[in-house]
C-alpha cells in the first residue's frame, strides 16, 4: 500500500515539529547543491560564446527566462497550497501560500527588471505595453495584492483560507501570460524551449540556460523551505508570548 | 431569492444614495480628464471611450466594499449563511441587485459623458453596449474581492487593489471593442464576444469564489 504510505507521511507533516526536523535535515544540502549548480551555470554563462546579433546582452537570458519561469512556477506552488488549504484543511499548506507570496513578487520583479535591462539595447525600449509584459505585471500586483491581504489580517488561519480563494481564482493569469505569446502578436519572443517539436534554441545556449533554470528552481525551494520554517517559528514566538502576558497579568 | 434582490436594491436605492455617488463619481472622473490633457475636441474624441471606459471601472470599485460589509455590520450575512437556499445562488442574487443599483446607472450616465467627450453617435452606442455587457463581469469580480475583505476593518481600499488586476481584461476588450466600432478595418464582434465570454465565466466563477470566502471569513 504505498498509495496510504504517502499520504501518511503527507499528514505526518501536519505536525510542525516534525516539519521542522526535516527541514533541518535537508536544508545543508539543498543549500549546497544550489550553491554548486549555480556556480557550474554562471561559470558556464559567461564563458559561452555570446549571440552573434546579441553580443554580450545575450547572458541576460540566463537569469531572465529562469527567473519568469519561477515566478509562474511560484504561483502554481501557491495554487496547489491553496488547495490544500482548503480542501484538507492541511496546516503547512498554510504557511506554505503565505511564505511562497514573497518570493514569487521578488522573481516578478526579478524577470521584469532583468527584461527592462535587455529590451532597452534589443528593442530599444524599456518597456512596451504587449500581453506578455502587462499580464507579468499583473502578476507582479497580484502578488502584492496577496502579500498586503495577508499583512491586513490577524488571525492566521483565516489570512490563510480567505487568501487561498483569491489565489484559486487569481490563477486564471497564469495560462494567459503561458500562451499570450501565442495567442497575440508581441513583441515578446514566442516560447523557444519549452515547445511542440523540442526546443529551437542553439545547444551552445541551451545548456547553460538548463543548468541555470535548474539553480534557480532549488534556490526557490531552499528559500521556500526556509521562509516556511520561519513563518512556524514566528507563530510559536507569537503564542509564547500571548502566554507570557496571560502569566504576567496573572500574578499582577 | 426575488424578496432578496427588491430588498438590496431597495437598500442601494434609499441607503445614501449609493448609486447616484456612484454615477457622480463617474462624472467627476470623466470631467477632470481634459483638464489633464487639455479641451482639445479631436484628441479627446480620439481617446473618449478609453476614458469613459475607465472611469466606469474606477466608480464600479468604489461602491464594491459596501456589496457584503453592511450585511455582516448588522448581522443579516450569518442569515444569509444559515438558509437552506445554495450560497452560491444568493451571492449571485445580490451581486444582480448590486449591479442594477450601482452598474446600470452608470451605463445609463455614459451617453451624456460621450458627448462631453466630442464621441459620434457609433462610438457612443459601442461604448454604451460594451459597458452593458462589460460592467457585470466587473460587479462578480469584485465580489470575491468585496468577500475576502468583508471581515477588515477598512477593506475598501484592499478591495480595489486586489480586484483591479482581474479586471484588467475586461478593459482591455470592452475598450478594444469600442475602437473597433468606430476604426472601420478591424472587427466589432471577435472582441465584443469576447467581453460576452468574460462576462459569462465570471458570473460562474466570481460567485463560486466569494461563496466560498464568505464562509471562510465567518467568525
Amino acid at each position: 500500500m504505498t498509495d496510504s504510505l504517502a499520504i501518511s507521511k503527507f499528514s505526518d507533516l501536519a505536525n510542525p515539529t516534525r516539519f521542522l526536523a526535516l527541514a533541518a535535515r535537508i536544508l545543508p544540502w539543498m543549500a549546497a547543491a544550489t550553491a554548486i549548480l549555480f556556480a557550474i551555470g554562471l561559470y558556464l554563462s559567461f564563458t559561452t560564446e555570446g549571440d552573434y546579433q546579441q553580443g554580450l546582452t545575450v547572458r541576460i537570458m540566463y537569469v531572465h527566462v529562469p527567473s519568469a519561469w519561477l515566478s509562474m512556477m511560484c504561483y502554481t506552488v501557491m495554487a496547489v497550497s491553496a488547495i490544500g488549504t482548503l480542501v484538507w484543511r492541511h496546516p503547512l499548506a498554510d504557511v506554505s501560500h503565505k511564505a511562497a507570496a514573497p518570493l514569487g513578487a521578488a522573481f516578478t520583479l526579478i524577470a521584469l527588471a532583468t527584461g527592462s535591462l535587455w529590451g532597452r539595447p534589443m528593442w530599444g525600449t524599456w518597456w512596451v505595453w504587449d500581453a506578455r509584459l502587462t499580464s507579468v505585471f499583473v502578476l507582479f500586483l497580484m502578488y502584492l495584492g496577496l502579500i498586503a491581504l495577508n499583512r491586513a489580517m490577524d488571525d492566521p488561519s483565516r489570512a490563510a483560507r480567505v487568501s487561498a480563494v483569491l489565489i484559486l481564482v487569481g490563477f486564471v493569469n497564469i495560462p494567459i501570460i503561458k500562451f499570450s505569446v501565442d495567442w497575440w502578436n508581441t513583441l515578446h519572443q514566442p516560447a523557444s524551449v519549452i515547445r511542440m517539436g523540442g526546443p529551437t534554441i542553439d545547444q551552445e545556449f541551451l545548456w547553460p540556460l538548463l543548468v541555470m533554470a535548474i539553480a534557480f528552481t532549488l534556490l526557490f525551494f531552499t528559500l521556500h523551505v526556509m521562509a516556511m520554517r520561519n513563518e512556524i517559528w514566528r507563530r510559536r514566538v507569537a503564542a509564547q508570548r500571548r502566554m507570557a502576558a496571560r502569566m504576567a497579568g496573572r500574578e499582577a | 431569492m426575488t424578496a432578496l434582490l427588491l430588498r438590496d436594491l431597495k437598500l442601494s436605492v434609499r441607503a445614501g444614495g449609493g448609486a447616484l455617488i456612484g454615477v457622480l463619481f463617474f462624472m467627476t472622473v470623466v470631467a477632470v480628464i481634459p483638464f489633464g490633457v487639455g479641451p482639445d475636441l479631436n484628441l479627446l474624441s480620439r481617446i473618449g471611450p478609453a476614458i469613459v471606459w475607465i472611469g466606469a471601472l474606477l466608480s464600479a470599485l468604489l461602491g464594491l466594499d459596501r456589496l457584503f460589509q453592511t450585511e455582516r455590520e448588522d448581522g443579516s450575512l450569518d442569515l444569509l449563511l444559515m438558509q437552506e437556499h445554495p450560497l452560491v445562488l444568493t451571492v449571485l442574487v445580490k451581486c444582480l441587485a448590486h449591479w442594477l443599483g450601482n452598474g446600470l446607472p452608470l451605463v445609463i450616465a455614459s451617453p451624456l459623458l460621450g458627448l462631453f467627450m466630442n464621441m459620434d453617435e457609433v462610438a457612443i452606442g459601442a461604448t454604451m453596449l460594451t459597458l452593458l455587457v462589460g460592467t457585470p463581469a466587473l460587479t462578480f469580480i469584485g465580489a470575491v474581492g468585496a468577500a475576502v475583505a468583508v471581515a477588515l476593518p477598512r477593506g475598501g481600499l484592499l478591495v480595489s487593489i486586489l480586484v483591479l488586476p482581474l479586471a484588467i481584461p475586461v478593459l482591455i476588450f470592452g475598450v478594444s471593442a469600442s475602437y473597433a466600432a468606430v476604426e472601420d478595418p478591424a472587427p466589432f464582434l471577435p472582441p465584443f464576444l469576447i467581453l460576452v465570454a468574460i462576462t459569462m465565466f465570471f458570473a460562474v466563477l466570481g460567485p463560486l469564489g466569494a461563496a466560498l470566502a464568505l464562509r471562510n471569513a465567518g467568525d
